[in-house]
C-alpha cells in the first residue's frame, strides 16, 4: 500500500511538472510580448515592465523563477490587471466555483445512483426505459444547451427562479442543474450496467435464497459492489464539472474562477492563464489520486502494491 | 412438524439385455447446419439492424451528412451574405431558419456548422485511431519492458486535464479549425492505445496466433492478419464515442471563443451568439444549432452503444 502511494505521488509529480512545463513554453512560444499591443508605450517604461515581468532575462531563467513561483504557489501580478495578484483572484473565485462544482457533484451523484439502481430493479420496465432515455438525453445534450434551456424556460417563461447571480441557494438552482445534467447521465448508465450484472451473482441469490428483504439485498449485499466502477470515474467526472464551470459561470454570470479564467484567455493575460491552469490541474491530479486510494481501500481484491494490469 | 414419510425405495426391474437397442442414429442429421454460416460482421450488422435506436441515429447522421454536403447549396441565400435590413427575422418562407444579428441566412450557417462539427469529429477519430492503434498495437505485443515504459507515459499523459490543454493550444496557437483537430488528438489517442494494446496484449496469447507463429508467419503478417481484425470491435465502439466527444469540444471551444471564427460559423459559435440574444426573443438563434448539436451527439452515443452491443461476441446467439 505505501509502496503504490509513494508511487502514484511520483508520478502524480511528473505530471504537475509536465503540465507547469507544458503550459510556460507554450505561452513563450507565442509571438509577441503582452505589451506590444494597446498604446505604444516609451522604451524605458517597456523595459521597466519587462523588468518587472522578468520577461528580460534569458528563457531558462525564466523557466527557473516560475517553478519557484510555481512551488511557493505565488503566481504573481496580473499584467492586464495590474493592481491585482493571480493569488488574490483565485483566493476571491475559487470558493465560488467549489462550491458550485461540489453542490454539483453531489447532486450528479445521488441523483445518477438513485436513477440507477431503479432502472437495475426494473430492467426492461418502463421505468427502466425512462431512465434511461433521461441518461442518454443527458449525455448528448451540451451543458450551455442545457442551461440556456433551463433559463428561458423556468426562469424567463416561467419567472421561478433568478436568471443569474450567485447569491442566494435560489441563485444556484439553475446553474447545479444545468451542470449536473451530463455527470449525472453518466452516473445513472454506470450505475444500472454495474448493477444488472452484480443482481445475477451468485451471491445474491444466495441472499434471496436466506429469504432477506429486498432492501437489505440492494443496500447491503448489491450496491456496494455495484458502486465500484462508479468510483473510477469519479476523477474524470471531477475534471469534466470543473471545465463545465467555465461555461455555466459565464452563461449565469457567476463571478467564480472560471470568469477569470475565460477573461484571462480573451484578454490573454498570461500569468493569470498560467496561475489558473495550474492550479486547476493541480486540483485535478490530487482528484484522481484520491480516487485511486479510495478505489484501493473500497474494493479488498486490489492489492494496491501490485503492479496494474498483467 | 410433521414428520414426513419415508421415500419408497425404487428397485429395477428385471430388463433383459436385448430390449436395449441404440437409437438408429443419422449422421447427416446431427451435423446438419441449423443457422446459415454468418462471418462476424454479417452477424453484427443484423443485429444491429434489429436495434431501433441505433438505426434511427444511423439514418440521421447520414441524413446530416448529406445536408452538410448539400444544405448550403440548397438556401438560396450564402452563408456569409449579409444584409442588415433583414436583422433578426423569425424563419419564414424566405429564411427557413431565420436570420442573425448581421441578416445572415441561419439555415445555411446551419448545414455550414454541421460540415465543421462532423469534418472535426471524423478527422480527431480518425488521427486518434492511427496514433492510438500504432502504439497500443506496439505496446500490447512487444510486452515486457517497451510495454511497462510505453503504458507508464501513457499513464502520466492521461492525468492532464484534456480540455485545459485544449484551451491551452487554442490559445497559444490562435483560434481555428486546425488549432482544434491538434488540440484534440494531443490527449485524444490515449483511451485508444489503452484499449488496443489490452486486447492485443489478451489475444496475442490465444492459440491461433501460435499457430500462425508456428508456420513462420512474419510478425507484421500476425498483426495484420491475427491481432488486428479480432480487436476491431472494441476500437471501432471507441471511435463512434470519440466523435461525439470532439464535437462536443469543438462546440464548447467555439462557444468560449476559442474555435471557429467569424464569418464562418460552427455549432458552438452560433449558439454562443445566440444565447445574447435569447432574452430578446430571438429563439431560432439559439435553437437551431444547440438542436442538431444534442441530436448529433445523440445519434453518435445511441449508434455506439448499439455497436457496442452488437459486436460483442459473448451476445451472439
Amino acid at each position: 500500500m505505501t509502496t503504490y502511494i509513494v508511487k502514484r505521488l511520483f508520478a502524480m509529480l511528473i505530471t504537475l511538472w509536465l503540465i507547469i512545463t507544458l503550459t510556460f513554453f507554450l505561452m513563450h512560444a507565442v509571438p509577441g510580448s503582452p505589451f506590444n499591443e494597446e498604446r505604444a508605450t516609451n522604451e524605458t517604461v517597456q523595459k521597466n515592465l519587462e523588468k518587472f515581468y522578468h520577461l528580460d532575462k534569458p528563457l531558462y531563467v525564466q523557466y527557473g523563477l516560475y517553478l519557484k513561483s510555481v512551488v511557493t504557489f505565488d503566481f504573481g501580478p496580473s499584467i492586464k490587471k495590474s493592481s491585482q495578484t493571480v493569488n488574490e483572484m483565485l483566493g476571491r473565485g475559487f470558493p465560488i466555483s467549489f462550491e458550485l462544482g461540489m453542490i454539483t457533484l453531489i447532486v450528479a451523484v445521488l441523483s445518477g445512483i438513485t436513477l440507477g439502481v431503479i432502472a437495475a430493479l426494473r430492467h426492461n420496465g418502463i421505468i427502466d426505459y425512462l431512465a434511461m432515455t433521461i441518461a442518454v438525453l443527458g449525455i448528448s445534450i451540451p451543458n450551455f444547451v442545457m442551461a440556456t434551456l433551463l433559463i428561458q424556460v423556468i426562469a424567463v417563461n416561467w419567472q421561478i427562479l433568478p436568471v443569474a447571480t450567485w447569491v442566494s441557494p435560489k441563485h444556484m438552482i439553475l446553474p447545479t442543474l444545468a451542470l449536473a445534467t451530463g455527470p449525472m447521465a453518466i452516473i445513472a448508465r454506470l450505475t444500472r450496467a454495474s448493477m444488472l450484472e452484480v443482481l445475477t451473482q451468485d451471491y445474491i441469490r444466495t441472499a434471496k435464497a436466506k429469504g432477506l428483504s429486498p432492501v437489505k439485498i440492494v443496500f447491503k449485499h448489491a450496491l456496494r459492489n455495484a458502486l465500484l466502477p462508479v468510483v473510477t470515474v469519479l476523477g474524470s467526472l471531477a475534471a469534466s464539472i470543473l471545465t463545465g464551470t467555465f461555461v455555466i459561470e459565464k452563461i449565469f454570470a457567476i463571478p467564480g474562477m472560471g470568469k477569470y479564467f475565460v477573461e484571462s484567455i480573451n484578454q490573454r493575460d498570461y500569468p493569470v492563464i498560467m496561475g489558473t491552469t495550474v492550479f486547476y490541474s493541480t486540483i485535478l491530479i490530487m482528484m484522481l489520486f484520491l480516487v485511486d486510494i479510495a478505489y484501493g481501500i473500497l474494493d479488498p481484491r486490489i492489492k494496491l502494491h501490485k503492479k496494474e494490469g498483467s | 412438524m410433521e414428520l414426513r414419510k419415508q421415500p419408497e425405495r425404487h428397485i429395477a426391474p428385471n430388463i433383459p439385455d436385448e430390449w436395449f437397442v441404440p437409437k438408429a442414429s443419422n449422421q447427416a442429421e446431427a451435423e446438419a447446419v441449423v443457422r446459415p454460416s454468418l462471418s462476424y460482421w454479417q452477424d453484427a450488422w443484423l443485429r444491429l439492424l434489429k436495434n431501433k435506436l441505433a438505426m434511427a441515429g444511423l439514418t440521421f447522421l447520414i441524413l446530416l451528412t448529406f445536408m452538410a454536403i448539400f444544405g448550403p447549396m440548397m438556401s438560396p441565400h450564402d452563408m456569409t451574405e449579409q444584409k442588415l435590413v433583414n436583422q433578426n427575422l423569425p424563419p419564414s418562407s424566405q429564411h427557413w431558419f431565420g436570420t442573425d444579428e448581421l441578416g445572415r441566412d441561419v439555415f445555411s450557417r446551419t448545414w455550414f456548422g454541421a460540415r465543421i462539427s462532423l469534418f472535426v469529429g471524423i478527422v480527431a477519430a480518425l488521427i486518434d485511431f492511427i496514433i492510438g492503434v500504432v502504439y497500443g498495437g506496439f505496446a500490447g505485443y512487444k510486452g515486457g519492458k517497451a510495454d511497462h515504459v510505453m503504458m507508464r507515459i501513457v499513464e502520466i499523459l492521461y492525468g492532464l486535464p484534456y480540455l485545459l490543454i485544449v484551451i491551452l493550444i487554442s490559445v497559444v496557437m490562435g483560434p481555428g479549425l486546425f488549432t482544434i483537430i491538434f488540440a484534440l488528438t494531443i490527449t485524444g489517442w490515449i483511451g485508444m492505445a489503452r484499449i488496443v494494446r489490452g486486447q492485443v496484449l489478451q489475444i496475442k496469447n490465444y492459440e491461433f496466433v501460435l499457430a500462425s507463429k508456428t508456420f513462420g508467419t512474419k510478425t507484421s503478417r500476425i498483426i495484420r492478419k491475427n491481432l488486428l481484425p479480432n480487436t476491431m470491435g472494441p476500437i471501432i465502439v471507441q471511435m463512434t464515442l470519440t466523435v461525439p466527444s470532439a464535437i462536443f469540444a469543438e462546440a464548447f471551444l467555439s462557444f468560449l471563443g476559442l474555435g471557429i471564427q467569424p464569418p464562418f460559423a460552427s455549432w458552438g459559435s452560433m449558439a454562443s451568439d445566440g444565447l445574447s440574444t435569447i432574452l430578446s426573443g430571438h429563439w431560432w438563434r439559439l435553437f437551431f444549432p444547440a438542436f442538431f448539436i444534442s441530436l448529433t451527439m445523440f445519434s453518435f452515443n445511441v449508434l455506439g452503444d448499439g455497436l457496442q452491443d452488437a459486436l460483442d461476441p459473448k451476445l451472439r446467439r
